[in-house]
């Protein structure tokens, strides 16, 4: 579980964060949507330590992150997964080099152990035949599921996602919705996911955060999503036509 | 303004140093790192090292022939100056201005690109110290770039020998003669000094230019010019004072 407690954050005169406090729960897929500017990307990486807020507190199951010392906070990142929005993998290495990669940095497995991690994740990700293939040869959708398989091989406590779907067809989008969401119950991990896409909110929103000039503006699950009043919620997540109609059918229902 | 712009990153530029080596990265995955960094920086660089040494060192022996129009000068003198000019200067120096151009710009383009396509936010989420991970490879290979000079200097003289003979404009063993005449052993020494400040001026300023660009592609492009002129700028700089230091009286 990672806990929120108020944090703030600002550059220069301009405060992103103000005052945002919550609970990822683990075990469940939670999502930050929110505007363009709401703050979620700046939110995601303060918890991942990229940003240090100015005020607040972010605890990873009791850990508070800014208390610990360097040694505990590189510790704490061996127990993190990332997926970026693009993906991010070493483009000199193959997929299985870039799928191994933390286990080589960070634990003492021999070869043989490794290769069986790898098989075994690359298997999981529906990607056993890719191993020798750079990432420039593989399609954009297998990126992603490189990077989850990347992501997860160390067997991470805490998995979160940039923009997961973003440049994906809708098939892959789900594809890769899923797979997130099975991981997330398999391994009981506190996932965090960052997007855009309504298809995701609809599909494995757990625990939705949505973020509006800063600020906490809502907080539910995709069920409460739909019967939601709340105006701001209603107008960015019903903006399009086919979603206020679904939400129509599913509160006639 | 500008002047605290440019001791801001001088600032900056120490600080990187110092986090280089700090949270060293196992043994194991920075020996393969090592090697890889040896072949594209110092293995990769032989062919247009021994190149421009070559045909240089030829250029150097004709141009010193050419302009001993007295015939009272020595025609051994054509050995002396070509020994001379490879060994303080063209070797070390303007091989290294070179290799600025040619090393530099792959270091920033590669590591710039790693940033701009959030590579070394990767790294860092992974809890990998990026700089540790992507410069201290760069540092230790450049350790061989004295290798790389020393043949740049064998060369360079070989080059100027050729020219000189089958040019006819000296004879072999007057060449020779004038390559081996009042040869001072100490500059080999200020040479090779020279040549190792230049190799981690290679190592690290092109890796801070690629490590803190901000920006998309055309950035990429922009920091490798920036980091040219500046590890030009710098080894040219190094030179005037080293040779103050060394050989001034």
């Amino acid at each position: 579980m990672i806990e929120v407690k108020n944090i703030e954050k600002s550059f220069g005169d301009s405060k992103i964060l103000k005052g945002i406090s919550t609970i990822f729960e683990t075990g469940k897929t939670n999502l930050i949507i929110g505007q363009s500017g709401s703050g979620k990307t700046v939110l995601l990486k303060s918890l991942l330590g990229i940003h240090h807020p100015e005020v607040g507190t972010i605890e990873f199951d009791g850990r508070v992150y800014s208390t610990l010392e360097d040694d505990e906070k590189r510790e704490l990142r061996t127990e993190i997964g990332m997926v970026f929005q693009g993906s991010a993998l070493f483009d000199s290495m193959t997929v299985s080099e870039n799928v191994a990669f933390p286990l080589r940095m960070f634990t003492n497995n021999n070869k043989a152990q490794i290769k069986e991690r790898v098989d075994f994740v690359l298997e999981r990700v529906a990607l056993k035949d890719a191993h020798s293939k750079l990432p420039s040869e593989i399609s954009g959708g297998m990126q992603k599921r490189v990077a989850i398989a990347r992501a997860i091989v160390n067997k991470p406590k805490y998995l979160f996602c940039d923009e997961p779907n973003s440049g994906l067809d809708p098939n892959t989008s789900i594809l890769i919705d899923n797979l997130i969401r099975e991981i997330t119950e398999e391994y009981d991990i506190t996932t965090v996911i960052n997007t855009h896409d309504m298809n995701s909110v609809m599909e494995i929103g757990d625990n939705i955060l949505f973020l509006k000039n800063g600020l906490k503006e809502w907080q539910g699950t995709k069920e409460e999503i739909f019967k939601t009043d709340n105006q701001a919620v209603v107008d960015f997540v019903y903006s399009s036509n086919l979603f206020r109609k679904v939400r129509e059918a599913y509160l006639k229902e | 303004m500008m002047l605290i712009r440019y001791i801001s990153q001088v600032g900056k530029y120490f600080l990187m140093l110092k986090e280089i080596f700090s949270k060293q990265t196992k043994w194991s995955v920075m020996r393969n790192l090592i090697f890889k960094e040896i072949d594209d920086l110092i293995i990769g660089s032989l062919g247009i090292v021994a190149f421009i040494s070559f045909f240089v060192g030829g250029v150097v022996a004709i141009q010193t022939a050419l302009n001993l129009t007295n015939p009272l000068i020595p025609k051994y003198l054509i050995g002396f100056a070509t020994r001379q000019s490879v060994i303080l200067e063209f070797a070390p120096t303007f091989i290294s201005v070179i290799m600025a151009g040619k090393m530099g710009s792959f270091i920033t383009s590669s590591i710039g690109t790693m940033r701009v396509t959030e590579q070394i936010d990767a790294l860092e989420v992974m809890g990998v110290n990026s700089l540790n991970y992507l410069v201290f490879p760069k540092i230790i290979a450049l350790l061989f770039y004295p290798f790389l000079i020393g043949i740049s200097m064998f060369l360079g003289i070989l080059g100027g020998w050729m020219a000189g003979v089958y040019g006819g404009f000296t004879s072999s063993a007057e060449f020779i003669n004038g390559a081996q005449m009042q040869f001072i052993p100490f500059h080999i020494i200020y040479a090779f000094i020279k040549t190792f400040i230049f190799a981690m001026l290679l190592a690290t300023i092109p890796s801070f230019h690629g490590y803190y660009m901000k920006g998309g592609a055309l950035e990429v492009g922009k920091a490798s010019t920036v980091s040219f002129v500046w590890t030009s700028v710098s080894i040219i700089l190094f030179n005037y004072i080293l040779t103050q230091l060394l050989l001034g009286s």
